[in-house]
């Protein structure tokens, strides 16, 4: 069996707005392991952001454990959580979020940026990422020279640009046509399977949470059902 | 646009590679310090994306750096303009006038409290080494000709006035020793004084009134050019006698003598300065009745070397003063920079977000925006110091003066830019890196 990647323990998240508790989260424990292709599913306000934004370091949990590939990130703060998001993480956003004045080619390499990468490699590696989306031909495209779906791709190269251990993608094909979101679950379903790479998947459609192999029911802040698909759909 | 886009979508599919490109897993070990030729390319990136609004930017900043360059370039020019001009009259020349300089009660060309014609005479009766010793009394009336009428300076002189200060003639004489003695209603004007009086016609031998005296023109000066303060090409030469007397009435309180504004004095031996200085002190006190006891001088021994530092103190004053007022400007040129960065933080905080989202550090997206301030400040400051620059070179060409950038000027002007631009920068730079990312990113 494949080694633990992600580890929550009873995560808590409860947002104070003015007197107000919320609990937006209300104690979700479960473990990925390396390898998997993972769904979180539920209806918005559901708390499956809150739980994205935990598990992607961009926010911290107010009680709870939570371990990325042997880091406890729970007690991170600022600059540390920045570290780990460059090296452990790959974000995909619904809207691609991809700088309008670069070519695909730097939007992908930018991450890397950060890591303190000298240029030459930080371009070597843009382009195999690319590459490996099927976008090799295009490295030079803006994104507006781009349909939505090369966006997308451009955006999955940026995520797995820095061979991070997760990559969390965020309602991916929310934005897309179905044939075209089909296109994109292929691409992330191909890279699970052949570079073996963890992908986590935020998503309120069933029919885009069935391309993996377990789906995280979340409903009002708590997990629901953890439920594993003996025959998962292949785009 | 449907069916192009996902036509274009699955012949990308079927292109999409299998294993063949593999990304070699990255360790760790990887350094901290970001590529700040990145950052910078960036910084420029988004300048140029908003082009206009970047050059307005800027112009704050040009305008600032222009005005403080282009003044202290002309600025020092004028003050070697004044010094060389100074020199020109030749280094031995000691003034004395009325007044102390301390407590500038009185000034140089002020109304004589204290000095007298006797002063003059006794210091020329000391026989010291001098080759002149010239009273002047000084006033300013209207000239009246027959075309046309005038304000002028009057300087009421003897003779040696005219050795002394090097004045050389177009046409007639200077007055004599004995027009001096006897008063007699004469003058010599300077070149452009005679020029708005008379025109082109001939000056020589014309009548003119002066505080309802009649005074005929004998002598006219020779252009002395230079431009400059007090210019002699402006200045009537009378008599001292015929000032005293009969133009501004310069009669002591006890009705024994006349007043006089300065005693001019050339030194046969710069040298000897010092010692000749002490000895009219001396002598001045006593004719003064100036008690031993400490009490301040009633008149100013000025020599030529003071003067001059004198006056390149009040010039190195005024110059400093309007590079500080241009400094104004530069200042709020920071301010132009801290407004628009604060409308670039807004814009791009879905860009802020992300950057953050793939690993971006606070103190990444400050530099970042930091970096933005000092291209604006730098790329700013560069243009106007070569506006400034080129200002200082047209004055030169222009014969006015010689006026030069010294690179001194140079860095500080564009070291003052960046330090406004770091400054002005650093409040909106923290307003991004502070920026949550999570709500960073939801910004619509």
């Amino acid at each position: 069996m494949n080694p633990v990647i992600i580890s929550i323990t009873d995560l808590q998240k409860i947002y104070h707005m003015g007197d107000v508790q919320v609990p937006a989260l209300q104690g979700v424990s479960f473990e990925i392991r390396r390898g998997e292709f993972v769904a979180i599913m539920g209806p918005s306000g559901s708390g499956k952001s809150t739980l994205m934004n935990l598990i992607g370091c961009l926010d911290m949990p107010s009680a709870g454990r939570y371990q990325l590939d042997g880091v406890d990130v729970e007690q991170l703060s600022g600059d540390d959580l920045a570290a780990v998001r460059a090296r452990k993480l790959g974000f995909v956003f619904q809207q691609y979020n991809l700088l309008p004045r670069q070519s695909a080619l730097r939007n992908v390499e930018m991450p890397l940026i950060y890591r303190g990468m000298p240029a030459t490699e930080r371009r070597h590696r843009a382009g195999i990422a690319l590459r490996i989306v099927g976008m090799g031909d295009r490295m030079d495209h803006r994104p507006n020279e781009l349909s939505g779906g090369q966006q997308q791709r451009v955006a999955i190269a940026r995520a797995l640009v820095g061979s991070p251990s997760v990559i969390l993608a965020d309602e991916p094909t929310g934005a897309l046509d179905s044939k075209t979101g089909i296109e994109i679950m292929r691409i992330l379903q191909r890279l699970n399977r052949e570079q073996g790479l963890t992908i986590l998947v935020v998503t309120h459609e069933h029919d885009i949470a069935a391309f993996a192999q377990r789906i995280l029911h979340i409903s009002d802040g708590k997990l629901v059902r953890d439920e594993q698909l003996q025959s998962n759909l292949v785009a | 646009m449907a069916t192009i886009t996902s036509e274009i979508e699955s012949s990308i599919a079927h292109t999409l590679p299998a294993g063949d490109f593999v990304l070699e897993p990255l360790t760790g070990a990887d350094d901290n310090n970001v590529d700040l030729i990145a950052v910078v390319r960036v910084s420029i990136e988004s300048l140029w994306a908003k082009k206009m609004r970047s050059f307005l930017t800027m112009l704050g900043v040009i305008i600032g750096v222009f005005s403080v360059v282009a003044l202290l370039a002309v600025g020092s020019g004028a003050s070697n303009a004044i010094t060389s001009q100074v020199q020109s009259f030749g280094t031995n020349l000691v003034v004395i006038a009325p007044g102390s300089i301390t407590n500038r009660s009185a000034g140089f060309s002020g109304p004589a409290q204290t000095m007298t014609l006797e002063d003059a005479n006794a210091i020329a009766a000391l026989n010291l080494p001098l080759k002149g010793v010239a009273p002047q009394f000084n006033g300013n009336t209207r000239i009246v000709a027959a075309a046309a009428d005038k304000d002028a300076a009057f300087v009421g002189a003897a003779p040696s006035y005219q050795a002394l200060n090097h004045l050389v003639l177009s046409s007639g004489s200077f007055f004599d020793d004995s027009q001096v003695r006897n008063a007699a209603p004469v003058m010599v004007l300077g070149a452009n004084l005679a020029k708005e009086l008379f025109g082109s016609g001939q000056a020589v031998g014309q009548i003119v009134r002066a505080k309802d005296q009649s005074l005929q023109v004998i002598g006219v000066l020779a252009t002395q050019g230079g431009g400059g303060f007090g210019s002699v090409d402006d200045q009537a030469f009378v008599p001292i006698t015929v000032a005293q007397q009969r133009l501004f009435g310069a009669r002591t309180p006890d009705g024994n003598g006349y007043r006089v504004t300065a005693i001019t004095l050339e030194l046969v031996h710069g040298e000897d300065l010092p010692a000749i200085q002490q000895r009219i002190q001396i002598l001045l006190r006593e004719r003064h009745h100036l008690k031993a006891d400490g009490s301040e001088d009633d008149f100013s021994v000025l020599s030529q070397t003071a003067f001059l530092s004198t006056l390149n103190s009040i010039t190195a004053l005024l110059t400093t003063f309007l590079a500080a007022l241009a400094g104004i400007s530069l200042f709020v040129g920071g301010v132009g920079i801290m407004n628009i960065m604060l409308v670039s933080v807004t814009e791009r905080t879905r860009e802020i977000g992300l950057r953050k989202a793939v690993g971006a550090r606070e103190r990444d997206i400050l530099l970042q925006f930091i970096a933005e301030a000092l291209v604006i400040s730098l790329v700013g400051g560069l243009i106007g110091l070569v506006l400034g620059g080129a200002f200082a070179l047209a004055i030169t060409l222009s014969g006015a003066l010689t006026a030069s950038v010294s690179p001194g000027v140079a860095l500080m002007a564009i070291s003052v830019a960046m330090a406004f631009g770091l400054f002005f920068g650093i409040y909106p730079a923290r307003q991004a890196a502070r920026l949550n990312p999570i709500d960073a990113l939801r910004y619509e």
